[in-house]
């Protein structure tokens, strides 16, 4: 496949790999601990682990899975109210096949499609728009989840929406922005990171400019990163590079797909449906300020909550056991947790991080179990 | 849920609310064009697009994607230059002496 095969050459990525190894013996700081670098994306932790790269890097270097997987830090409250509208006899309940299976406090979306409920898993928001025009009868709403990569997409559907008249159609909002989060996570006392990889796909939307604080506020390096394992290497070697000739700059290797501005038009669609939140609650991490987004009120009629005014559902009701904000953080790893691989496995997960294919513990759980 | 799929555009509508047509593997999908389509739709035949979730997020930079190759090779050139000099791939080419 053109884009994605050239980008896979073994023999380039041994020649990373050699210039990765040569680079960090030369830095004295690794010799004393590891350096710690955070893949922001669970795309890149997905990654990482399917093609083996972190076995294939010297000890110097250990990967910290971060936030930037949105089912992961998908709070309990959120899908007890998605359940509680999906249930409504009315209701077409449209959702990504990621958020199905992470449980709530009376199960999963899948739990209430098997007691009835009418719960589609739709590849595109579009599919959505068809099923609301097919339906005239039905509310059809739509589960939109996920950061800067997804959120144009339910912006222009919810945008052709109005432009339709239908009045039938509704999202259920859970957009969640990165920038406040890593800002958040920095600010964090007992969190070390010595450098970041940057979500690729997020940030061909925003583009690479609001990362500029990470560099100079607190000086740790950053490399926007696409999603090949040559791209994650190119990145590792960048950031390196980095912090072995003591920089902190924010760099781009994915320049096939990331501009330094992001998508002008993507980002306009945004600011016409979306406003920032007081504060949003992410799982593991707590409450964050502007971390969320709701609808302007030109689109407030779209809002599912409103529209069928939902309760107020407790946020988060982790098991005190449970440590997916510790993994998040970087403050251990999956296996360090007690629950992992016995009360919570990709089969019965207790915590988000083992239900999406995206998330540090189902990774883990998939490609490492019994190696660690 | 980030993921995206590269493919070519090979047909459009006549206007961006149109769905166009984008060849993926071999595989035609229709795709929403909104967020790259500044001009007339008609320029975007044969350009390559990032696809995420029925939406074309992205042209793919041809040249960008190209010059990251070229460093990439260049670098291995050079690695491989440096290795020959400090006597690291020697057991190698013995090996197939």
């Amino acid at each position: 496949m053109q884009y994605v095969d050239e980008f896979r050459d073994p023999e380039l990525a041994k020649t990373l790999l050699a210039h990765i190894r040569h680079k960090v013996s030369a830095i004295a700081k690794a010799s004393e601990r590891p350096l710690q670098l955070m893949e922001v994306c669970g795309g890149h932790t997905h990654a990482i682990y399917k093609f083996g790269i972190d076995q294939l890097l010297p000890p110097e270097i250990e990967f910290v899975h971060g936030p930037g997987c949105p089912v992961c830090v998908l709070p309990m409250g959120r899908i007890d109210g998605c359940i509680e509208i999906a249930e409504r006899p009315e209701v077409i309940f449209c959702t990504y096949g990621d958020a199905m299976r992470v449980p709530g406090r009376n199960g999963s979306l899948l739990d209430a499609k098997r007691r009835g409920a009418d719960v589609r898993i739709v590849y595109s928001p579009l599919d959505t728009l068809t099923f609301a025009e097919q339906n005239p009868d039905k509310q059809v709403v739509f589960f939109g989840l996920g950061f800067e990569t997804t959120m144009p997409s339910t912006a222009l559907t919810l945008q052709q929406a109005k432009r339709r008249g239908l009045t039938n159609f509704s999202i259920f909002c859970q957009h969640i922005t990165i920038i406040p989060t890593l800002r958040s996570l920095l600010e964090q006392p007992d969190v070390r990171i010595d450098g970041f990889l940057a979500p690729g796909h997020v940030s061909m939307v925003i583009g690479t400019t609001p990362y500029g604080f990470i560099a100079e506020d607190f000086h740790k390096p950053l490399v926007v990163t696409g999603f090949e394992p040559l791209d994650i290497l190119q990145a590792l070697a960048m950031l390196v590079d980095q912090i072995h000739d003591g920089r902190c700059e924010v760099e781009n290797q994915y320049k096939r797909i990331v501009s330094q501005q992001g998508n002008a038009l993507a980002r306009k669609a945004l600011d016409d449906v979306f406003e920032l939140k007081e504060s949003s609650e992410w799982r593991g991490l707590g409450s964050i300020a502007g971390s969320g987004v709701q609808l302007t009120p030109a689109y407030r009629e779209f809002d599912a909550e409103l529209r069928f005014n939902t309760q107020e559902h407790q946020e988060v009701a982790d098991d005190p056991l449970a440590r997916c904000g510790d993994v998040l953080t970087g403050r251990c790893k999956p296996n360090d947790c007690p629950l992992f691989g016995t009360r919570c496995t990709p089969q019965n997960a207790f915590g988000a991080l083992m239900v999406s294919s995206e998330g540090a513990c189902a990774a883990y759980y998939q490609y490492r179990r019994g190696l660690a | 849920m980030c993921l995206g799929v590269p493919g070519q555009i090979v047909a459009v509508g006549k206007d961006i609310h149109q769905l166009a047509q984008v060849d993926v593997c071999g595989v035609k999908r229709d795709v929403n064009i909104a967020l790259i389509c500044e001009g007339e739709p008609a320029e975007l035949i044969g350009q390559w697009v990032l696809v995420h979730v029925g939406f074309a997020m992205s042209i793919i930079n041809e040249e960008e994607a190209q010059a990251t190759l070229e460093a990439l090779m260049a670098m291995s050139v050079l690695e491989h230059e440096v290795g020959d000099f400090i006597g690291i791939n020697a057991g190698a080419d013995d090996a197939v002496r």
